[in-house]
C-alpha cells in the first residue's frame, strides 16, 4: 500500500504553521541530519536513493550535488526553483502554500549537504499567497532555531531569502533564473561552466525544484532503500501529479513513479467528463509531446515516457476529450512558447513567430497545401538549435501533434474550416 | 517604512545591489501603481545602479507596468487547461460586460482586462487573478458576482473619500 508523504500535511488545518508541521514529526530530519551525518554522507544517501530532479529534466540529485567543488574559496549557494510556469503544473504552489516548512526543512538539509549558508527561493510573482506563507514560515523557523546561526546547537549557519519573480516562464530554466537573480533579463547562459562550478555570482550553486527538495527530509528519515522501493528502479520515489483539463476530478495526486497514465486519468482523476471520451493526454506540462488515447498504458516515469516519445517533465497532466480540436490545442501551446521566448536565439524567436502564423491560418480554415511540410521544416530548424530547451519543447510538441492528429490538420486544410466549430 | 527604506532593506539580502532591482521595482509599483520613467530613475538612484539596467527589467518582465492600469486588473488565464474549461467564453463575457477589449481599461479607470499565460492553478480552471487573489472554477454567473463585488468595493471607498473631504467653503 502506497503511503503519501509529500502531501501528508496539505489538508491538515493550519498545516502551513510550524506547530502543525512539528506535530507531524517536522524538523526531525534536520535534527537527524545534523546529529548523525556528515555533509558528504547526506550526499551519498541522496545518491543511493536515486532521487531524480522533479523540475523536468530528471537529473540525479545526489550526482548534481557531488559536482560542487569542496574547496572553492567562494561562498556556495542553494537556489530553489519555485518559478512554476509550465502550463498544467501547480504542485509546487500547493507545497509552498500548505506545507512550507516541508520545503524549508528540505532546503536546510540540502544546504548542509552541499556546504551552502545562503539559499534563494525564486518564486513566481503571481504566487502571492505562497510567497506570504513561505515568508511567515521562514520567520517561524528562525524564531525556533531551525534557521540562522548555529542551527540546533551545531556549527551550521543557514539563511533563506525569497526572490519574487516578475512574470517570465524562461526563469524556470536554471541559468536564466541565475541571470534574473543577479538583476538581469532572464536569458539562458551558455554551459559550461555549469552552475555547480560557476553559478550565482560566479560561485558554486545548486538549483533544485521545490518537489525535489521536499523529498530530501523523507529520505533522511526513512532511508534510501525505502525511497528506492517505490516505483521503477530507474525512476524511484513518490511523485506529485497535477491533473487538469477535461476530467472529472482535477487536482494534485501523490502516487508512485511509474503508475500507468491510464490509471491516473481514469481511476484517480475520475475519467472524462460525462458523455465524453479521452482523446489525448499531455503528460508533463505543455513541453511534453501529446500522447493519443491509444498510448495511455505508458508508465509515468522518466524512462517509460521517453521511450514512448514524450517526457515526464513536470508531471502536469492535461486531459483533452473528443469535443476538442487538436489544431487549436497545438496552436495555443505554440502561442505560449512564442509569447515566452526570451528572444536570445533566432530559431526560437523568429521560428515560433512563423509557426504561430501558419497554425492560426490553418485553424481559421485558411490553410494551404504545403503548410504541414512547412511546419515540419520549421520544427527541424528550431529543434536542437537553441541555447535552452524552450525551442525544443515547442518543436517536439508540435511534431507529436502532427504525427498523432495529422488527419485533423488535413481536414482543416481540405475543408477550409475547423470541423469542431 | 518609506519606499527608500524598503528598497534598502531588500538590497541587504544580496551581495550585489543589482540583484535588488526586481524587488525594488515591486516595492515601487506597490507604492505608485505603475512605473513611469521618473520612478524607474528614482529606483536606480536609490540602488546606485545604471538606469538602463532598471529600464531593461521593467520592460522585460510582464508583472511590471510602465503604463497606468485600472484599479482592478482582471487577468484571465487562457492557457491550455483554462481554455479546455471554457476561458474563451469567459473572455467574451467580460468584454461584453465591461465594454472593452483585452488589454484595455474602462473609461472610469476601474477595470483593466488582460489574458495571461498559465497562473499555475489549473486544478481550479478556469482561473482569473485580480490583485493578489486567485478566483477559480469560474463561470459567467461567478464572474458577474465578482464584478459586482469589485464595483461595490470601489463605491464604498469613493463614498468614504467624499465623506472625509472638507465641505465646500470650509
Amino acid at each position: 500500500m502506497f503511503e503519501p508523504v509529500l502531501l501528508r500535511n496539505v489538508d491538515v488545518p493550519d498545516g502551513h504553521l510550524l506547530s502543525a508541521y512539528e506535530a507531524g514529526g517536522g524538523y526531525r530530519a534536520l535534527r537527524k541530519a545534523l546529529g548523525e551525518y556528515r555533509p558528504d554522507e547526506i550526499v551519498e544517501l541522496v545518491k543511493e536513493s536515486n532521487l531524480r530532479g522533479r523540475g523536468g529534466a530528471g537529473f540525479p540529485t545526489g550526482m548534481k550535488w557531488s559536482f560542487v567543488p569542496k574547496a572553492a574559496g567562494k561562498p556556495k549557494y542553494l537556489c530553489c526553483n519555485a518559478d512554476e510556469g509550465e502550463p498544467g503544473t501547480f504542485k509546487d504552489r500547493i507545497i509552498m502554500e500548505r506545507d512550507p516548512h516541508q520545503l524549508i526543512e528540505g532546503l536546510a538539509v540540502s544546504a548542509y549537504a552541499i556546504g551552502a549558508e545562503t539559499a534563494y527561493v525564486y518564486i513566481r510573482g503571481e504566487y502571492v499567497t505562497a510567497i506570504g506563507r513561505m515568508e511567515q514560515a521562514i520567520a517561524e523557523a528562525h524564531e525556533k532555531g531551525y534557521l540562522g546561526a548555529g542551527i540546533l546547537g551545531s556549527n551550521f549557519n543557514f539563511t533563506i531569502h525569497i526572490h519574487r519573480g516578475a512574470g517570465a516562464y524562461i526563469c524556470g530554466e536554471e541559468t536564466a533564473m541565475l541571470e534574473s537573480l543577479e538583476g538581469r533579463r532572464a536569458q539562458p547562459r551558455l554551459k559550461p561552466p555549469f552552475p555547480a562550478v560557476a553559478g550565482l555570482y560566479a560561485s558554486p550553486t545548486v538549483i533544485n525544484n521545490v518537489e525535489t527538495l521536499a523529498c530530501v527530509p523523507h529520505i533522511v528519515m526513512r532511508g534510501s532503500a525505502w525511497f528506492r522501493g517505490i516505483g521503477p528502479d530507474r525512476s524511484p520515489g513518490p511523485k506529485l501529479y497535477c491533473l487538469s483539463g477535461q476530467v472529472r476530478k482535477p487536482g494534485l495526486y501523490e502516487l508512485p513513479m511509474g503508475i500507468p497514465l491510464r490509471e491516473l486519468v481514469e481511476e484517480h482523476a475520475g475519467g472524462p467528463l460525462p458523455g465524453r471520451k479521452v482523446k489525448a493526454v499531455i503528460p508533463g506540462g505543455v513541453s511534453a509531446p501529446v500522447i493519443p488515447e491509444s498510448g495511455l498504458e505508458v508508465g509515468m516515469d522518466f524512462d517509460s515516457l521517453a521511450a514512448a516519445g514524450s517526457m515526464l517533465g513536470s508531471a502536469g497532466v492535461i486531459v483533452v476529450d473528443d469535443s476538442t480540436c487538436m489544431v487549436k490545442v497545438a496552436t495555443r501551446i505554440i502561442e505560449f512558447f512564442h509569447h515566452e521566448s526570451c528572444g536570445k536565439c533566432t530559431p526560437c524567436r523568429e521560428g515560433l513567430n512563423w509557426v504561430v502564423k501558419v497554425l492560426r491560418r490553418i485553424e481559421a480554415g485558411e490553410g494551404e497545401a504545403g503548410d504541414l511540410d512547412q511546419l515540419e521544416m520549421l520544427c527541424k530548424g528550431i529543434f536542437g538549435n537553441t541555447f535552452c530547451a524552450l525551442g525544443d519543447g515547442a518543436a517536439m510538441g508540435l511534431r507529436a501533434a502532427l504525427k498523432h492528429f495529422r488527419d485533423e490538420f488535413v481536414t482543416h486544410i481540405e475543408e477550409r474550416r475547423c470541423p469542431f466549430h | 517604512m518609506t519606499m527608500r527604506e524598503e528598497i534598502e532593506a531588500a538590497a541587504m539580502r544580496y551581495p550585489d545591489r543589482r540583484s535588488a532591482i526586481m524587488p525594488a521595482l515591486m516595492i515601487a509599483q506597490k507604492e505608485h501603481g505603475h512605473l513611469p520613467g521618473p520612478i524607474l530613475e528614482e529606483v536606480a538612484d536609490i540602488l546606485g545602479v545604471e538606469r538602463v539596467w532598471v529600464y531593461e527589467l521593467a520592460t522585460f518582465y510582464t508583472l511590471f507596468h510602465t503604463e497606468p492600469i485600472g484599479r482592478f486588473h482582471l487577468q484571465l488565464c487562457d492557457n491550455v487547461s483554462c481554455m479546455l474549461c471554457g476561458s474563451e467564453a469567459l473572455l467574451l463575457h467580460l468584454e461584453t460586460m465591461l465594454g472593452i477589449g483585452k488589454g484595455e481599461t474602462t473609461p472610469d479607470g476601474l477595470f483593466t482586462l488582460s489574458t495571461v499565460e498559465c497562473l499555475g492553478a489549473c486544478e481550479m480552471a478556469p482561473v482569473m487573478q485580480v490583485g493578489d487573489d486567485y478566483h477559480g472554477n469560474l463561470d459567467a454567473a461567478r464572474l458577474d458576482a465578482l464584478l459586482e463585488s469589485f464595483s461595490a468595493a470601489a463605491e464604498r471607498v469613493a463614498s468614504a473619500e467624499r465623506a472625509a473631504a472638507p465641505a465646500p467653503g470650509e
